[in-house]
């Protein structure tokens, strides 16, 4: 299965999953379902589920 | 406490509770203010062009600036949070909010044509075009409050055009994009220009934070145009979009009233972005996102946004003023919005606040000690004007003592 990224509807920070988030302590690889619902946008603090699937 | 006591306040909170449920009850009418405020101006127009008394004219003004915090002040705040189950049913319903949303929208272009008609060519006074001028100006700042709540719902292509269309209204085309893509994500930070400094007076901030968001709303429209490699002056610029709605309203005004109508238009659009100004002065003055150790500005909390929870001036901002959770869900629709109770909450409603920016000492003297206490005394943490940095800390700072402070008592811990 490919990685999927994710935008956040409100300021447009991607999440991509073959990059994961070092920063935030998500390994490359981490697919979406795996992150915490209570995570939220590192940029705008807006909720995970203000994300939206790109098109691939 | 007695057994009567115990029984009298438990009769106290049912009551409270009762009140609560009803004032929910009610609320969801009372948000049909939004639809009153673009009829009280066109009301004021009729009344004014039938009875000839110009002094019509002034009544959004008198409404938002003089009614509204007196209103506020005997009616106080507003306990209310929805419940998961009200929520629920809320967004059931969310219908009904999203059309008087809509309905607000065509009467605030219905109010603009009979308030420029009443100036342009009404037999008025100077000073009761004054009174249109400002009666537009308070129509606009709940019509930019209005766009800004469309203007999040970016899964809703209808809400989003009409987002647009009633930004067209004061012509703030860059507002959407800007506030979403911008201000969401540098808000509480030295980088925004749409988050005020401590020290830093509303005139100031003005000319710091209009150019600034301008020019940020631009680059991150053309940024978006790129990605999707289209031209920047094309019409997938929704700030071309918008404008354009801007130009043909304006242009069938002036030629249906004259070309008179042009100067009253573009200067009370001047005065409507000026209103968004002071609302942003007020929402996030002095608090600031600290640096983490990945040099990243911390996640935007509840405590870096000034809230307050008036019963009037909720449902005039459409919960604007529960700003904490705003930041936190964006796009939570307004009839959901929720007060923090721990969060930085400012003396009065937004209208009674925003007035008071206007004059600098009071400004500072109700909100630079709130800021300090917010911070603890360690002005490290505020966000300030450079221009007063060195007198804000010779003034406030205190974090050596809050420091001394707080490993005497832990001191005092360990040794009992």
């Amino acid at each position: 299965m490919s990685f999927r990224k994710y935008c956040c509807i409100t300021c447009d920070t991607v999440y991509d999953e073959a990059t994961g988030w070092p920063d935030e302590g998500i390994a490359p690889g981490t697919r979406w379902e795996d992150i915490p619902d209570d995570w939220t946008c590192p940029e705008c603090s807006a909720s995970k589920s203000d994300f939206y699937l790109m098109d691939a | 406490m007695t057994q009567q006591g115990i029984t009298h306040n438990t009769a106290s909170l049912q009551e409270a509770s009762a009140k609560d449920k009803r004032w929910s009850k009610l609320k969801k009418y009372w948000y049909l203010v939004t639809l009153i405020v673009p009829a009280i101006t066109i009301g004021s127009v009729l009344m004014a062009v039938q009875t000839g008394y110009g002094q019509w004219l002034w009544a959004l003004a008198v409404v938002f600036w003089v009614v509204i915090p007196i209103v506020d002040f005997v009616f106080d705040e507003d306990p209310y949070n929805p419940t998961d189950e009200e929520q629920a049913q809320l967004l059931e319903n969310s219908s009904y909010y999203k059309n008087i949303l809509y309905a607000a929208t065509v009467l605030q272009w219905v109010g603009l044509f009979a308030m420029t008609y009443a100036a342009v060519l009404g037999d008025f006074s100077w000073f009761n075009i004054v009174g249109a001028f400002l009666s537009v100006g308070a129509m606009h700042a709940v019509g930019l409050t209005m766009s800004h709540e469309l203007g999040h719902k970016l899964n809703d292509k209808t809400q989003v055009i009409f987002a647009q269309v009633c930004s067209a209204v004061s012509g703030y085309a860059h507002f959407n994009i800007e506030h979403n893509k911008g201000h969401h994500k540098d808000v509480a930070t030295p980088d925004d220009p749409a988050s005020s400094r401590m020290g830093e007076n509303i005139y100031k901030f003005a000319i710091r934070e209009l150019p600034g968001a301008a020019k940020r709303g631009w680059t991150l429209e053309a940024e978006r145009l790129k990605r999707q490699g289209r031209s920047v002056f094309s019409l997938h610029n929704e700030l071309i979009q918008t404008s354009l709605i801007t130009v043909a309203g304006y242009g069938a005004m002036v030629l249906l009233f004259g070309v008179e109508a042009l100067p009253f238009l573009l200067l009370t659009a001047a005065y409507g972005w000026f209103q968004l100004t002071m609302a942003n002065y007020i929402e996030h003055y002095g608090l600031m996102r600290q640096v983490g150790e990945n040099g990243r500005f911390e996640r935007c909390q509840p405590k870096h946004s000034w809230n307050t929870n008036f019963k009037a001036s909720n449902l005039l901002t459409l919960h604007l003023q529960r700003h904490s959770d705003h930041h936190a869900h964006p796009t939570r629709p307004y009839q959901l919005l929720r007060d923090y109770a721990d969060a930085p909450s400012l003396p009065q409603g937004y209208p009674a606040m925003m007035g008071m920016s206007l004059i600098p000492n009071a400004w500072r003297r109700i909100m630079d000690h709130r800021v300090v206490e917010w911070a603890e005394g360690d002005m490290t943490r505020v966000n300030m004007d450079p221009a007063h940095k060195d007198e804000l800390f010779a003034k406030y700072h205190r974090a050596a003592e809050v420091a001394v402070d707080t490993s005497d008592s832990e001191g005092k811990a360990a040794a009992a």
